[in-house]
């Protein structure tokens, strides 16, 4: 792997390097064996705790939260998409009224905790009888934040582009809206795409915020389930399941993201485009939430 | 590497989703387990038939309902014969046979009401707001709330009481016995609220859950010493599992349960209490609370209402 | 409008102090954990860099309110919950904070070219040499930006502790409901509140960003 820190072991750092190898995976096993060993003593694993799963009613309900969850994230991808490009394009206006306050916008958003973004719609809504369901808080809550982080994104992606393509372009006689709209944003794109696509997994693992204000997703129908005192309160079986499920969409969207990232890097080589934004420096990776 | 991490994982959510696709049709064929499950399946829900020719002059959230056809009532999901929701996503208890019992008496088919769960602390602004036309969920009349919400009834009285282990005796004595203890409630509930002002415990015994489930979950993990609510709620849970759980039973408030309705709607006021009153002499109410409350054992009448 | 504030003071400083302290806290934890398992996954032994993956790609996949959750309400039904609720909060913002410090130290690491530390070894320098003196302090430069992002979105994370029994910022809305305050008001403070707090490690993070980047 990273050739950085070590040299290319010899013999005995091989050896060694086994040794240290099977004793990791001894310890690692043994871990697993004794959380196992601990479910199985606290009777984690008694057929009461996980009957609910059999049940088609219970199904039907996990199955409504997922599709609540994936409309309230999908909706709310495209809005802040949307909302991203044209708070980017906002940003490198070369206006300075246009640019100053939309700067201010994108960081403020950036600033604030989510969970407090959706409260402002939540309780907004109640206050002024609005007739918003909690759906359109989470989906706005998440657009706002999002958004801004795609706007950061879409700037930066731009801004990456080599100089001289803009230069160029520019010298040809084309307008800034051209410049931009043939010739960097095509260069930038590719070159954003894995930054988008992990914003998105955020997106998506954010909608489970929205238990909190009493939106029905699979996190909301999880608590629910857990909170049976008939059941023995499955709280571990229901957390499980439910985590299985969130990670196993996430991954599905990385997989498309490292697909993405693949075809940017094939598609360079030919064209020449920049590398794509260098995934420790974009505003997503260290935006958990 | 990495790539292969993500296809097993996928693989196994792939799996997790496929096994779901099938399954049994009623939560009541798993019977027979190790606790009592008198409490889960909600059982047939009491039959009113909706009134006709309602009119409820001068109030406009009436007027919102018919027009819809529908109400939108506010209640809790958690509270076995109170307000619950069973696996089978069927609601029952005291306080929905209530909501439904004044659904029909606006005039409202009871099977067209949409429920929607509204947590302790979000119960004023989502009347106020008309998230919700009314609320029926163990909501304490109180003369703070009076100020933002109105309430018809009461249609029940209840007492703040303590659950605790089965086993455990040191709060027998009630509220003076909970110093020291941890004490658990919901947030924004009227309990929690006597707790920290009578100062029953110090600040940091206390914790506050989202729902009194998860304060019970935390009772049997040995996490709190006991959860404090009204005795009609700590009863339920006690009902589903009486090896491990008892109600101290040393009642130290009077919570009178109101219908928390619009705080301009006078009109609708008088109408909720005048189906309440209907209920009461003609033996409604007391078929519904045998159907529920009265499950436990205990006889009760119908409290006499407040108008104002 | 400032009567929301003041009358409620207390409440308001509570909080935030709450938050604060669950920041610092959690926010050293995770980077001695993150980093360690940063280690990880850059070191010469497959299940050191297995276990490093597994754990970043399944906490950097789940909801950290299932994080909450499952420490909160799993983990006392085996025994095995933290003595309080403010320490369990720490657990769950660390375990998942440390995902993502793991993953900007493993970044910041590989931005390293091989032939730097090829060269340190060259001249003789031993591994822990290689470490400080070479590898290090090159990739802080690569590491410090995504860091403070790490940690101005953990700083917005604690909010979520409101659920679970922690009364930091987050859960002021639910006391001010019970008090009949206007909850817009309540939320434009918090806003501001976080505002104040936030702000400051922006303008750390830019300084930094100047200071490390590449002349």
């Amino acid at each position: 792997m990273s050739a950085v820190l070590y040299e290319t072991p010899g013999p005995r750092a091989k050896l060694r390097n086994r040794i240290s190898n099977v004793v990791v995976l001894l310890v690692l096993l043994g871990a697993i064996a004794w959380l196992i060993h601990r479910m199985y003593a606290f009777g984690q694993f008694e057929g009461r705790l996980w009957r609910q799963f059999q049940y088609s009613s219970i199904q039907r309900q996990m199955l409504e939260g997922l599709l609540n969850t994936l409309k309230a994230a999908g909706l709310a991808a495209v809005l802040a998409m949307l909302f991203g490009a044209v708070f980017a394009a906002a940003r490198i206006s070369d206006h300075k009224w246009v640019r100053t306050p939309a700067t201010l916008i994108v960081e403020l958003f950036r600033a604030v905790p989510l969970l407090i973004l959706m409260f402002y719609f939540y309780f907004g809504n109640i206050q002024f009888g609005l007739g918003l369901s909690p759906f359109w808080a989470v989906v706005f809550g998440l657009t706002l934040y999002n958004g801004s982080v795609l706007a950061e994104i879409f700037r930066a992606g731009i801004a990456a582009v080599p100089k001289g393509q803009r230069e160029a372009a520019y010298a040809l006689g084309l307008r800034k809206n051209q410049v931009v709209r043939m010739v960097l944003l095509p260069q930038a794109i590719s070159a954003m795409l894995p930054a988008i696509v992990s914003q998105l997994v955020v997106l998506l693992k954010d909608t489970a915020l929205g238990f909190i204000i009493t939106y029905g997703e699979l996190l909301y129908v999880a608590k629910q389930m857990g909170g049976r005192l008939t059941y023995g309160f499955p709280y571990i079986p229901t957390y499980i399941v439910t985590a299985v499920i969130y990670i196993g969409l996430c991954s599905l969207l990385s997989l498309l993201a490292r697909y993405l990232e693949g075809r940017s890097r094939r598609r360079r080589k030919i064209t020449g485009a920049p590398p794509p934004l260098p995934l420790a420096n974009d505003p997503s990776e260290g935006a958990p939430v | 590497m990495r790539m292969r991490t993500l296809v097993a994982t996928c693989g196994v959510a792939a799996l997790a989703l496929t096994a779901a696709a099938c399954g049994k049709d009623e939560p009541s064929a798993g019977g027979g387990n190790s606790g009592g499950n008198a409490t889960d399946s909600c059982g047939e829900l009491h039959k009113f038939t909706a009134a006709t020719g309602v009119d409820v002059p001068g109030s406009t959230a009436f007027t919102k309902i018919k027009s819809a056809g529908k109400v939108t009532v506010g209640v809790k999901a958690d509270q076995p014969n109170l307000g619950y929701k069973d696996a089978d996503g069927k609601r029952c208890g005291f306080d929905i046979e209530v909501a439904r019992m004044v659904a029909a008496g606006l005039g409202v088919d009871p099977d067209k009401i949409e429920y929607k769960e509204i947590p302790s602390a979000n119960r004023e602004t989502a009347i106020a707001g008309g998230e919700i036309d009314y609320y029926v969920g163990t909501y304490s009349i109180t003369d703070k709330r009076k100020k933002q919400v109105s309430f018809a009834g009461p249609y029940f009285i209840a007492g703040q009481d303590l659950l605790v282990r089965k086993n455990d005796p040191s709060m027998d004595a009630g509220k003076t016995a909970l110093k020291g203890k941890k004490v658990c409630s919901a947030t924004g509930s009227t309990p929690i609220q006597r707790v920290k002002d009578e100062q029953l415990t110090e600040a940091s015994n206390i914790s506050e859950f989202k729902t009194y489930s998860e304060c019970v979950s935390q009772l049997l993990d040995k996490k709190v010493d006991t959860v404090t609510t009204d005795d009609a709620i700590l009863k339920g849970y006690a009902a589903t599992a009486p090896d491990e759980l008892r109600v101290v039973g040393k009642p130290f408030s009077t919570e009178k349960y109101g219908i928390g309705l619009p705080l301009a709607d006078k009109a609708l006021r008088e109408k909720v209490n005048s189906i309440l009153e209907t209920s009461a002499s003609d033996g409604t109410w007391k078929a519904i609370y045998g159907e529920t409350l009265g499950k436990s054992g205990s006889d009760s009448t119908p409290p006499p209402l407040e108008k104002y | 409008m400032f009567s929301v504030l003041t009358d409620n003071w207390p409440l308001f400083r509570d909080g935030f102090w709450l938050t604060i302290r669950l920041f610092l806290v959690s926010g050293v934890l995770s980077l001695i954990i993150g980093t360690v398992l940063g280690a990880f996954r850059v070191s010469p032994v497959p299940a050191l860099r297995g276990f490093g993956t597994g754990y970043v790609n399944i906490l950097r996949n789940t909801p950290l309110t299932l994080v909450f959750a499952f420490l909160f309400f799993g983990a006392a039904k085996m025994d095995l919950a933290l003595p309080n609720p403010f320490w369990t909060a720490v657990g769950a913002l660390t375990i998942y904070t440390s995902a993502f410090v793991c993953e900007v130290v493993r970044s910041g690491v590989n931005t390293i070219a091989p032939g730097q530390s090829e060269a340190a070894r060259a001249v003789g320098m031993s591994f822990f040499q290689v470490l400080t003196i070479v590898v290090l302090p090159q990739a802080f430069r690569a590491i410090i930006p995504p860091l403070m992002s790490v940690l101005i979105a953990l700083l917005k994370n604690t909010t979520i502790a409101a659920g679970f029994s922690v009364v930091e910022a987050g859960s002021i809305p639910a006391a001010m409901s019970e008090r009949g305050e206007n909850q817009l008001v309540t939320l434009l403070w918090i806003t501001i509140g976080f505002l104040i707090l936030i702000v400051p490690l922006i303008f750390l993070q830019r300084w930094a960003e100047r200071r490390t980047a590449v002349a």
